[in-house]
Formats: structure tokens, sequence, C-alpha cells
């Protein structure tokens, strides 16, 4: 059976890690900008040196189903997506642009409401959205709608996920596993109602608020593949052990209840507005502070710190024991067993 | 429930784990529990590092993708690229076959496979789509099979059937009862089978093999609980049946979920992957719910001799029941990895061969 | 092998019941078991399966802090 693109591949988890590294990344030649960072990198955004100015490149396309759903929509997801991206490499937004595929037949009326939350979200941070294009596929070529998005950014000091250093603590800027639970609870077939929204949010006021402080050493932002698989991308790049506390990390006790109901692992789950951030042991508690003094960060909690190690994630469970938190294969699955 | 967050009490874990290595036993002992949520427990809440080194707690047979047999997985993988729409549990979506390789590699090749989160979605799905023929794999054990034996019994649509792969647990707990090389020290039964066929049933292990069993839920303070009690049964040299869970285990179990399941099911041998065929150890669609039977409505010819189960040179069948470890195997982390299955005990979630693969062994901290 | 969680019953209309799992809230079968509203039950895979006994489960933590001296 020759070797095709399953949806695994795009989970985030260590089967996309792999269809990057071995089909994608060795086609590019050049593969960065000299002095920057590039694909071989793998960061959340590239650098591009410019004299002195260090300004930051991200894209992603964005598809969710549904396209409307508790906290927001696949408007406010490309916006805060992208913004994200740009944020947790140090890098103020300054502009956006999108391009926008649409199946034929697709609702002008629900083309405006989500066109309106891209602008909410552009207006909340103050970063124009300057460049776009809009394509239409013939009915059923294309799920309803795909946004493809972009970002420009400004850094004055680049963060990346790799520079985490032993005795550095760890911050968690909000409850974990929100949006993935909250989009589970309206797809079909496993119908609940739990009173969770997507935590889908624009972070750059929060990241930064840290970055005043200047103790930050590298920074995340865990949508697919979760928590679980960001640290573990944070601790294999940096070449550190990561450890957290179970009782430490902020999670809801619906979002848990609703993944201990469905067999899943909180630490799995997608989010869309929280970032991991890494920062110098002195400056940890006035920089969780000045987190939680910010809109979207007043759930932040430091979980865990670095230790001297090999690129493995310890947990201390909440009985003491110890075990290792996993890079996920694909897609949680609700399971029985 | 907030009893439940009591049964997580760092507190009483710690003394627990105290308590425990207080009774080190100067032999090794090994210490067998048959259920996949087991695992998980001891493996989420990192229990086996707080035991003393001569503990050992092994998974034996008690997750469906670990024992369901190939041909049935390959049935499904037929049925489903030839447009049969195939309902499934999410646990059996990465299981190997023996030809075909999973339901999830058939959905990436345009096959309809639905992952749901009950049967009753299932139902709920093929009475909709009435144009569609829909199959459900049922698998699982005494807990989930009551669940298949109420919605049959309730005249499921025409276009839905069955492809039935449950087993029983104290038969395959006897088989491994029999293995003296195992050396099994004692069972931890699994809690919520348990709650289905109560405690009665597994009264054989200290009468006839003078074993000691202890029924236990799913908290991780249940599974210490029930690591303590067997380990102080064998200090005291003795083998009683002992109940951890009493709040969800009574002695004769759930007389109506047992009674829904005499009605929809005969029991029959069964074959297990990897363990062969154990005797009255799968349940069979009762003559007159046939119609309802998918290898009979689809004719499939599903052999039973474990051909194929297990793939050449992989040792999965002995890792899991204990007699051998991951290191002990020619593909383990070489052509059988995390993310290029070969084995069942690869795949499965909570898989021997998996844990090692990951955690490169018990995880000690 | 059987993923259950225990979850409060709110509601029974028939053989169908509203559950609360600490949050979450869904529509569970309850064939299988007689429950009224405020008990507890195991529910695996979308059917409750067993009525917790809640007094069993007092008992047994307060047995628990005994013996480990809590």
């Amino acid at each position: 059976m020759e070797d095709v693109i399953t949806l695994e591949h795009g989970s985030g988890g260590r089967l996309m890690r792999e269809l990057l590294e071995n089909v994608i990344l060795p086609s590019y030649k050049l593969n960065k900008v000299p002095g920057g960072l590039g694909l071989p990198e793998m960061d959340d955004g590239a650098l591009i040196p410019l004299g002195d100015y260090k300004l930051v490149l991200t894209t992603d396309a964005y598809t969710v189903k549904p396209i409307f759903f508790p906290g927001g929509d696949i408007g406010r997801l490309a916006a805060c997506g992208t913004i994200n991206d740009l944020a947790v490499m140090g890098a103020r937004p300054i502009a956006l642009a999108t391009s926008l595929v649409v199946e034929e037949g697709f609702s002008i009326g629900d083309l405006r409401r989500i066109i309106s939350s891209i602008n909410d979200v552009c207006v909340e941070v103050g970063v124009p959205l300057v460049a776009g294009d809009t394509k239409v596929m013939e009915k059923g070529e294309v799920d309803e709608l795909v946004i493809g998005a972009s970002g420009l950014g400004l850094a004055e000091r680049v963060i990346t996920d790799a520079g985490l250093r032993p005795g550095d603590k760890l911050i968690i800027t909000g409850t974990i596993g929100d949006h993935h639970i909250a989009l589970l609870s309206v797809r079909e077939g496993l119908s609940f109602d739990v009173p969770i929204k997507s935590d889908v949010a624009p972070l750059w006021e929060t990241v930064e608020a840290a970055l005043k402080l200047g103790g930050i050493s590298a920074m995340k932002d865990p949508t697919r593949g979760g928590v679980a698989g960001a640290l573990n991308e944070m601790a294999r790049k940096s070449g550190v052990d990561i450890w957290l506390r179970e009782g430490e990390l902020p999670i809801r006790d619906e979002v848990r209840s609703a993944s201990e109901m469905l067999g899943l692992d909180p630490l799995e789950l997608t989010n869309e507005g929280i970032a991991i951030i890494g920062v110098r042991p002195d400056v940890a508690e006035e920089t969780l502070e000045a987190i939680r003094a910010t809109r979207y960060g007043r759930e932040a909690a430091i979980v865990g710190e670095v230790r001297e190690g090999h690129g493995r994630v310890v947990l201390e469970t909440l009985v003491g024991g110890k075990r290792l938190v996993r890079e996920p294969i694909g897609t949680p699955m609700p399971r029985i067993c | 429930m907030e009893v439940s967050a009591r049964f997580r009490d760092q507190r009483l874990a710690e003394r627990l784990a105290k308590k425990i290595r207080a009774l080190e036993p100067r032999e090794p002992v090994r210490i067998c529990h048959v259920c996949g949520t087991h695992e998980w427990t001891i493996s989420h809440y990192g229990i086996r590092s707080l035991l003393p080194d001569s503990v050992e707690v092994v998974a034996g047979p008690g997750c469906p993708v670990c024992i369901t047999p190939a041909s049935l997985i390959d049935a499904a993988v037929e049925l489903a690229l030839s447009g049969v729409v195939v309902a499934t549990y999410g646990d059996m979506f990465r299981a190997p076959g023996a030809r075909a390789p999973s339901l999830y590699q058939a959905r990436a090749e345009g096959a309809d496979v639905r992952v749901v989160y009950s049967i009753t979605d299932a139902v709920k799905m093929a009475r909709e789509e009435k144009d569609r023929e829909f199959v459900f794999f049922a698998i699982g054990f005494e807990t989930t099979a009551p669940l298949t034996a109420v919605e049959v019994l309730r005249r499921p649509p025409d276009n839905l059937s069955f492809l039935v792969a449950h087993r029983l647990i104290p038969p395959a707990m006897e088989a491994l009862a029999n293995m003296e090389d195992l050396a099994i020290g004692g069972f931890i039964a699994p809690g919520h089978v348990s709650t289905i066929i109560g405690a009665e049933p597994y009264a054989i292990f200290p009468e006839r093999y003078n074993m000691p069993v202890v029924i236990a839920g799913f908290e991780p303070l249940d599974v210490l609980m029930a690591i303590y009690m067997l380990l102080k049964q064998i200090k005291d040299g003795v083998a009683k049946l002992e109940n951890e869970y009493t709040r969800a285990v009574r002695w004769r179990g759930n007389e109506r979920a047992k009674e829904f399941m005499r009605k929809a099911f005969d029991i029959a041998d069964g074959a297990w992957r990897g363990l062969g065929v154990i005797p009255s150890s799968a349940l069979e669609l009762k003559e007159g719910l046939r119609k309802h039977d998918a290898i009979e409505r689809y004719g499939l010819n599903v052999s039973l001799d474990g051909q194929g189960d297990i793939p050449p040179g992989c040792r999965c069948h002995e890792i899991m029941v204990g007699r051998a470890y991951p290191t002990d195997c020619p593909l383990f982390l070489r052509a059988c990895r995390p993310n290029r299955p070969i084995g069942p005990c690869m795949v499965s979630v909570e898989g021997t061969c998996r844990i090692w693969a990951l955690e490169g062994g018990w995880f000690k901290g | 092998m059987c993923l259950a969680i225990p979850a409060r019953v709110l509601e029974v209309r028939g053989h169908r019941a509203k559950v609360d799992f600490g949050g979450a809230v869904r529509e569970v079968d309850v064939t299988l078991v007689d429950a009224r509203p405020g008990q507890y039950v195991l529910v695996h895979a979308g059917f409750a399966i067993q009525v917790l006994d809640k007094r069993e489960a007092e008992e047994m933590l307060r047995a628990w802090e005994e013996v480990l001296g809590a």
C-alpha cells in the first residue's frame, strides 16, 4: 500500500513531525534568510533580520468543524492563531494577511460574521489586515471554508522554543483543553453539554506584559498536539528535562470530567488561547503576576521547572508517583478501554 | 463526584505506598491485572514508581486492541473498503489486522469509518441514513457486552448489523492461572467487569489455584490498596477473594445486565489474539438474532485459527502475559515502533510494548 | 478494559437520564439500572452500568483513614 497522507499527519503529533522532517524539510535547499531562523528550526515563526530590525513571519491554514463553535469561529481562530504565533516569538504583530477558499453556496451572511470576527481581533490588538485573496471552489470540492493567514511582527529580542535552561520555571497562561472540549461538545456523535467555551484569544498583550520583565527564556503556543506535544518539543530542542506537578496544572473541572468521560488526556488536547512560557527563576513570580494582570492571563500558573536532562517531560502525579508525559502520536480518540 | 477526588488524595497515597514498601517481599512477586484501564491508572499516576523493586505489576490480556483476533479486524476493514459504513470505538481505530493495516488506514483511502462514543450513536446514524449499510464493531468484555445486548434486543434498523467480538474475562484469567511458568503471585480483578458479573466467578482462583484475588476500582488509591491487600495475603501465606471496590461491585453483580446478555448471546469457545482458543470465552448472537450478525449477513470467512494474529518475529503474545519483556523481542524499536507499530501491544494506547518504547521500561523517575 | 466514570443523575425519563459528570452533562441510557435523581451511577460508553453506593464509598474512605492513620 503506497504511503498516503492520513488525518493523523495533520494532528500535531509525532506523525506530523515525521512528515515535516522526512518529506517537506529536505525538499527546500534555501530554507532561511541568512542570519535568521527558518524551516530547520520549525519554530512558531521565522526570523528575518533586516539591519537592526528583527522581522518575524508566520503562516498557517485554518479549518475547523463546526465553523461556528462556543467561544468563537474560524475567523477569530485564524486571526488569534497568527497573532499568537508571532507573540510567542517575542514579536509585536504589525500586519496580517488572509486568503479565503470558499465553497460554492456558502452563506454570505456567515462570511460577513466571520470577517467581522477577524476585524474584531485586529482592532483589539491594533494590527491592520493589509492584504488578502478569495477563491471559490465548486460545491463539494472544499468543506465550507478554509482560511490561510500570514502575519508579520517586529521583535526587540527574539524568543525561540529552544531556549529553556535548568532552573527556569514554566508558566502556562490559561486553563488547558478548553478549545478541544468546546468543539467535541458540539460535534455530532459526542453531544454533551458542558459550560466550556473555546479559549481562542489574542495573546500579544499577555506576552508583552511578561516580556517587559526580561526573564523569558522560551515560549510556545500549544495548539494541535496540546501541552504534551509542545513541552516535548521544547525539552527536546532545549536539551533539558521538564518536571511538571499535576496538582498545579490549571484545568477546569468540566474539562477534566469531560476528558475522563471520553478517555482523553487533557495534556493532549488542542488549545487556541494559552502560551507556555519558560522564565528565569529570579523573576518567575513577578512575571506570573504581570501575566495574571492581563485579560487572557487570569488563570495563569507556574506548573513546573526545568532540570538537567535530555528531552524528557516528567509529571509528578496527584498521588506522588512519577510518569513520562509522551508526545501524542495522532488525534486523541474517545475510547472505552 | 467529590468522593472520587478523595480517592486521589496524595496524603493517603503516600502512606499507603509506605505500608506497601513495609511489606516488601524477599522473593520477587508478580501481580497480574487483566484490564487496559487498570494499566491506564497505573501508568497515568506513575504507581510503579511508588512500588518496591521486588514487586512487579504485569498487564495481562485485558485490552480489546491486544486480544481481538486479527481476522476480525481484516473483516471490518474489508467491509469498510467495500462501501459499508463501519462504526467503532476509538480503541480499534488503529488496531493492526493480519492482511489489512487498520481501519485508520482504510479511512485514509476513502472508506467511511466512524469513531463513536456509544453504540447508541451508531444505531442513531443507521436510522438516519437508511440508504447506507452499517456495521458496528462490537468489541469489549462483560462491561460492554450488555450494551450490545440492549441495542440488539431493541430491534435495530435492518441496515445495521454487528461484528461481534465480545470476550469473557474469568476464562482468560483461568488460562493464565494454568500457565505455571508465569508464576503469578496474585490477580487484580477488573472492577468494571465485576460490576456486571459480580465477585462470585473469581472464587475458583483461591479455591482451585490457591491464587489470591482482589477486585479493584480505578482510582489510584483503589489500585494501591489492592496491591497492598494482595501483598498482605502473600505475606500471610493465604489465598482469598477480596473486594476492594465495594462501592460498585456486589457479590452477584448486575442481575439485569446479565439477563440481557443471556437473552442476546450464547457462550462459545473464543479465539484470543496471541493466546489461541480459550473454551467458553466468547459471546455469539443467539439463533433468533443472527440476521443482525455481520459475519453471516456478508458471508465473511473469518478463520479463528489465529493465523496472522502475531506477525513473524513478534512476541506480543508472550509479552501480553508477562512471559517476556519488550526488550526480549527482535522487532522492538527496530521494525516495530510506536508510529509504525507491527504487534498489537505496540498499537494499544496502554500496550506494554508502547509504554516500554516511549518510556524505556517501567519508569521509576 | 472498561473506562467507566461516576456521574450524578439529574433527571430520569424512561430508559434515558440526564447525568452530570462533574460539569459535563450528557444524556445516558439507564436500561441496566434503577437510578433515581441524586444518586451516582457508573457510566460506560453512554450506559449506566451500576448505581454507586455512596455510603459504602464513605465507609471505605473512613476505614482507610483509620488504617493509614491519616
